[in-house]
């Protein structure tokens, strides 16, 4: 065994500052995946067929492909397309954003679609607008279904997200090679920031088990 | 109140409603039985267009519903329905089961909505019950729920689709003695059921329907007693 965790100390503040790079970008990932994915998942449910016919082709496509061919795409393709110098920050927030899009998209899809058809029937039956019935009636109930799944999401995209290290964006992976690199010892800031990447994990898995509980609570009342 | 010429209604190559006249006036209550797979809960959902109506004219509560320029969401304002499965809202306190579509749809204030609310469960005898949540009660108290959550849009009408029939035996009486209660109250009412006790007891009017046709319609007296066709007959024999 040679292992020497002491060489590593004056590296860690750098790779600890790689938590809040990764956070940031798997964050806002998140929001574009989430925004564009419950549009995708209403096309879906009840769009006029050009546009459901658009979501069901784009959740292919992202689902079917690499998300590190995306990402590639994204990242050398739009320069030599456009000229455009695009950073990054910026081909890792849309491409991960517009993959994950897919994803949440089914998951917010079938999460409506299990709420018990005569849940719709009750509410036409009561007279209630269609757009009232979604947001007052299914929706809720959807969001229980959803829940479990999305927490799933969110913690993928965050592991899935040490492949942006890939583009020379600095997240907690990229800064594991860099300090590897440096001191030529590889295996000691590989598992350092392993262990970063699991208590991230677990904080968030607890998170969503915390709101699932809360949620399931409203059931018993 | 009701009325009905022609109605028919396929679902792709099958033909589950082959042509159904009748009339129903305002304060009638009308029985609908029949055999399993006879169209009886089909007719019951076009009268409020949960089904599509594939040929005929239904004529309710002032709206002509099979007019394709007929408003549809006025015309379910005037006609209540309880199902089977009750289909209370489950994320809803039973109070805000009687209060949402009165408030949202009607357009009342939550106080006005609330006071009617707490009225209608004294009715069907579920005043302690306005905090709590559907998955709390039994079933014959969900059905009352969803029978006072019809009857707080005002409708005109009430359609029932097999009240009782989900319920244990022990609860379908509570269920049956609010729709008494109703029908001695004039309300126009229209029921798919079983309980022929009922049918016998309440209804002004019984609709035999088999394989997709009104095969006899006339009083409980009539038809209980004397019933003119063979599938009746066939049919009383096997449920009494």
């Amino acid at each position: 065994m040679n292992l020497d965790f002491t060489q590593m100390t004056p590296y860690i503040p750098y790779m600890l500052e790689g938590i809040w790079v990764t956070l940031k970008f798997v964050a806002v990932a998140l929001l574009i995946g989430a925004l564009i994915g419950t549009l995708l998942a209403l096309f879906k449910i009840s769009g006029p067929a050009p546009l459901r016919a658009f979501a069901v082709a784009y959740t292919s496509i992202f689902r079917g492909t690499p998300l590190i061919l995306q990402l590639m795409l994204i990242y050398f393709a739009v320069p030599q397309l456009t000229g455009y110098d695009i950073t990054p920050f910026l081909s890792a927030i849309t491409a991960f954003g517009l993959n994950s899009a897919a994803y949440i998209s089914e998951i917010i899809r079938a999460g409506i679609q299990a709420v018990d058809k005569g849940q719709v029937e009750a509410a036409q039956a009561l007279g209630v607008p269609y757009r009232a019935m979604m947001k007052d009636i299914i929706l809720p109930q959807a969001f229980k279904n959803i829940l479990p799944a999305l927490m799933n999401e969110v913690i993928t995209l965050t592991k899935e997200s040490a492949l942006v290290s890939t583009i020379g964006y600095l997240d907690l992976m990229r800064r594991a090679q860099v300090v590897g690199a440096s001191m030529y010892r590889q295996f000691e800031p590989l598992l350092f920031v392993g262990l970063i990447y699991w208590v991230l994990v677990m904080i968030l898995t607890l998170i969503g088990r915390k709101i699932e509980r809360r949620l399931k609570a409203s059931d018993i009342r | 109140m009701i009325s009905v010429k022609g109605l028919v209604k396929s679902f792709g190559d099958l033909e589950v409603l082959k042509g159904i006249s009748t009339e129903v006036d305002a304060g009638q209550v009308i029985a609908v039985i029949g055999p399993s797979g006879s169209g009886k809960s089909t007719f019951l959902r076009c009268l409020n267009k949960l089904e599509e109506p594939t040929g005929g004219t239904v004529e309710i509560a002032g709206f002509n519903i099979t007019d394709k320029k007929a408003d549809i969401r006025a015309a379910r304002q005037e006609i209540g329905m309880v199902f089977q499965h009750f289909h209370l809202f489950p994320h809803l306190t039973v109070l805000g089961n009687l209060t949402y579509a009165p408030m949202k749809v009607r357009g009342e204030s939550k106080a006005q909505a609330e006071e009617k609310a707490r009225t209608l469960l004294k009715r069907v005898g579920l005043s302690d019950k306005a905090d709590s949540y559907p998955a709390s009660l039994s079933g014959g108290q969900k059905q009352r729920v969803a029978i006072a959550r019809a009857l707080a849009m005002e409708p005109k009408l009430m359609l029932f689709d097999e009240p009782t029939s989900a319920l244990d035996p022990e609860m379908v009486k509570e269920v049956l003695d609010v729709m008494k209660d109703l029908a001695k109250s004039g309300m126009t009412m229209i029921v798919v059921t079983h309980e022929m006790g009922f049918a016998r007891e309440v209804a002004d009017r019984v609709l035999f329907l088999d394989q997709g046709k009104l095969v006899e319609e006339g009083t409980p007296d009539e038809f209980f007693s004397n019933p003119k066709t063979d599938r009746a007959r066939d049919f009383l024999e096997k449920v009494l």
